[in-house]
């Protein structure tokens, strides 16, 4: 059990995901009721438990296992036996853990992993495998310029949600010259692209682009660069949005902050303080949303959990309606993987919790986005603050307003893409 | 002018909180020669405690300083059994040392992701603080001026302590030279619990102090740790004016590293550690307590 993951470059980091998930028998098995009639589907998840990640990787889990519990651990007519992996949040240990969901465990689908670079290092060999996984890692180019036949993509782009923000942001906000700031790596890059791109299409400027490094305690140092703008676009995920919010208040800016779906996240608005008032963010999923599908998620989430879900788990309980619609569709049978993933891919779902769902030809979801305003009218579930959406975008695809084609022909959005521009 | 007189303030407000952190670090590691690599897991459990102190949860909430000392006194009592159960039984062996503090790191980030779970927690800065000074066109929080004001009182505190009592004297002997501190009648084995119980206890305060700048979260010790570290290499082992001095020049290149080279931002941060192994390693201060 003991199986450490070896890479010549081993940081400290590194070192302790994956001593922590190789010592902590990182996989476990949730019961399933005895009696089963068929063989059990087996459902993997790749998720984080351990390290920095854990916040995001827990709430994975628990978005599976609330839907598991709703359906009585039956989707698509099958028994499931769900397969919980801990990857430490790391390259190497998603690797080793979707080599022991595969080759060990035989499970029918993986669901996960978190992170960009973890889909980056099991792309190959689930690719080879004819493994369908449901991903949540928002890493562009997975579903644009270099697809997987077997990946699909439930959550969105890492640029999906920032092109509307930045829409809004030109067109209801009437923002003229943004400053953006955003963590120095490839997510941070593509949201930013994106909301540059969508935000000068309309009119606006990016003026100034701030990358602090993924580790940074105080942010004050590149508060204090944010100036001769009117407006201020900051993608940060994990902790780092709660830090950066008291930074710039701290530093006494009043200028309105826009965000993307992990700098407004709703599962963060119990740590949130004053600070995050008037924060308007543009997200796949909303806490918010009135719908019969999302108070059944939530509720499901209270019940079992006491946690208040954030697009984590409501993604990740997507995904299971998904691989359960397809199963549906399929009456049960996944012998033939091809098939599975065809039945996947062709599933269309009126009421998730975060609206309907449908995939594009490359894979990746074709969904409603939420623009919500940060205060504390509305708050309900013991929260202070809420997320109040105040525009809904429908049938948003990863291309945004671009035709495909035109979308595809520009490099990937990266720190040098778009340029800044003078403007 | 504006941005410059903003990051100078904030350099100092940050070498104020990284000398809390240090101190201790650097009295440990002068005193025992232990590089006790549980002082980012201190600084953190300090956060978290405070945080629970403070959160109400117990069924009652603290004020906010008398929680930063409370939090404080659980995380020296922890130092101190941690001292007496472990550390004391390998004496000596430095790599040993090393590798337990670092197991113990591994251990305590765990623990802290059960208890307190993965959710980042903010921390309300105290309600009599939480104005600005506005001078020169510039807004500065309250708080983070009342941080250097805190960081000033401690050093002066520190230096009395080591300077003028007799515990002082007691620890400066037994950095100075271990065998002839034991032959001449110090208990230093004693000292050393005491030390270290004060060295992890000023992590927990700084913990807690740091709480509203930095917020609460899984992964904060690793942040804090090479910080301590690359403070106290610089400003010398064993050495209280080392890590105030070093501290401030921390808290300077960390500060004007990121906002005038962010791509360079940590070589700029550890490349003085790096000039002063090669060509002092004592560090700038090493050998003087004081």
């Amino acid at each position: 059990m003991l199986r450490k993951p070896l890479s010549s470059k081993v940081s400290r980091r590194a070192v302790l995901a994956g001593t922590a998930a190789g010592a902590a028998a990182a996989v476990t098995r949730f019961p399933t009721p005895a009696i089963a009639q068929a063989k059990p589907f087996k459902l993997g998840l790749l998720t984080v438990k351990t390290g920095p990640l854990a916040q995001g990787g827990i709430q994975m889990e628990q978005g599976v296992i609330t839907y598991l519990k709703e359906t009585n651990y039956t989707i698509g007519g099958r028994k499931v036996d769900l397969v919980s992996a801990d990857t430490g949040g790391n390259p190497a240990g998603a690797k080793t853990k979707a080599q022991e969901l595969i080759e060990r465990d035989n499970v029918d689908v993986i669901l996960g992993p978190l992170a960009a670079f973890e889909m980056y290092a099991i792309n190959e060999y689930i690719t080879q495998h004819k493994m369908p996984t449901l991903c949540l890692a928002g890493a562009d180019n997975l579903t644009q310029r270099t697809p997987s036949p077997y990946l699909l993509r439930t959550s969105a782009t890492s640029s999906q949600a920032m092109q509307p923000m930045g829409h809004y942001a030109a067109t209801e906000l009437k923002l003229k010259r943004a400053v953006t700031v955003v963590e120095d790596f490839a997510f941070g890059y593509e949201q930013i692209g994106g909301f540059q791109a969508a935000f000068q299409k309309d009119g606006g400027c990016v003026v100034n682009k701030l990358w602090p490094p993924l580790v940074t305690p105080d942010y004050t140092p590149y508060v204090a660069q944010i100036s001769d703008c009117d407006g201020v676009c900051q993608g940060f995920a994990g902790s780092n949005p709660l830090r950066f919010m008291k930074a710039y208040a701290g530093a006494g800016l009043k200028y309105p902050v826009v965000t993307g779906e992990t700098g407004g996240d709703d599962a963060l608005l119990k740590s949130f303080g004053d600070e995050a008032i008037g924060l308007v963010s543009c997200a796949p999923y909303t806490l918010d949303l009135d719908t019969d599908g999302n108070h059944r998620f939530v509720q499901g989430m209270l019940t079992n959990y006491n946690a208040i879900p954030g697009q984590y788990a409501a993604i990740l309980y997507v995904n299971c309606q998904v691989v359960d619609a397809a199963l549906k569709s399929l009456n049960g049978d996944v012998g033939d993987r091809d098939k599975f993933m065809a039945a996947l891919r062709a599933v269309n779902l009126p009421d998730t919790p975060r609206g309907p769902v449908k995939y594009d030809h490359l894979n990746n979801v074709v969904g409603t986005f939420y623009v919500r305003r940060c205060g504390t009218e509305g708050a309900k579930y013991g929260l202070k603050l809420w997320n109040k959406t105040i525009k809904t975008y429908d049938n948003v695809s990863q291309f945004w307003t671009w035709p495909e084609a035109e979308f595809l022909a520009h490099p990937v959005y990266s720190r040098d893409y778009p340029p800044l521009t003078k403007c | 002018m504006t941005f410059w007189l903003l990051l100078t303030v904030n350099s100092v407000t940050f070498g104020g909180l990284l000398f809390l952190l240090s101190a201790g670090f650097s009295l440990i590691f002068g005193l025992m020669r232990i590089p006790n690599l549980t002082h980012g897991s201190m600084f953190m459990v300090g956060a978290y405690l405070g945080t629970t102190l403070l959160s109400g949860a117990l069924g009652f909430t603290l004020n906010f300083w008398v929680a930063a000392v409370i939090a404080a006194l659980e995380v020296a009592i922890l130092g101190a059994l941690m001292e007496r159960l472990l550390l004391r039984r390998l004496a000596g062996q430095q790599l040993a040392q090393v590798l337990v503090t670092l197991g113990v790191s591994f251990m305590v980030a765990d623990l802290c992701l059960m208890g307190w779970g993965g959710d980042p927690i903010s921390v309300a800065t105290p309600p009599h603080l939480n104005g600005f000074i506005r001078f020169a066109g510039a807004a500065f929080p309250l708080y983070r001026m009342a941080v250097i004001l805190i960081a000033v009182v401690f050093a002066i505190a520190l230096w009395l302590m080591l300077e003028r009592t007799r515990l002082g004297a007691m620890i400066r002997a037994g950095v100075d030279d271990p065998q002839m501190a034991r032959v001449v009648g110090i208990r230093v084995s004693q000292l050393f619990t005491i030390v270290f119980a004060l060295g992890a206890g000023l992590a927990g305060f700084a913990g807690v102090i740091g709480g509203p700048i930095l917020s609460v979260y899984p992964g904060l010790d690793q942040d804090m740790l090479p910080l301590a570290l690359v403070v106290v290499i610089l400003g010398g082992t064993g050495s209280l004016l080392g890590s105030f001095v070093g501290s401030i020049v921390i808290g300077f290149l960390y500060n004007f590293g990121q906002a005038l080279l962010p791509e360079l931002a940590y070589f700029i941060l550890f490349l003085p550690m790096v000039l002063v192994l090669v060509l002092r390693p004592q560090g700038l201060f090493g050998g003087q307590i004081l």
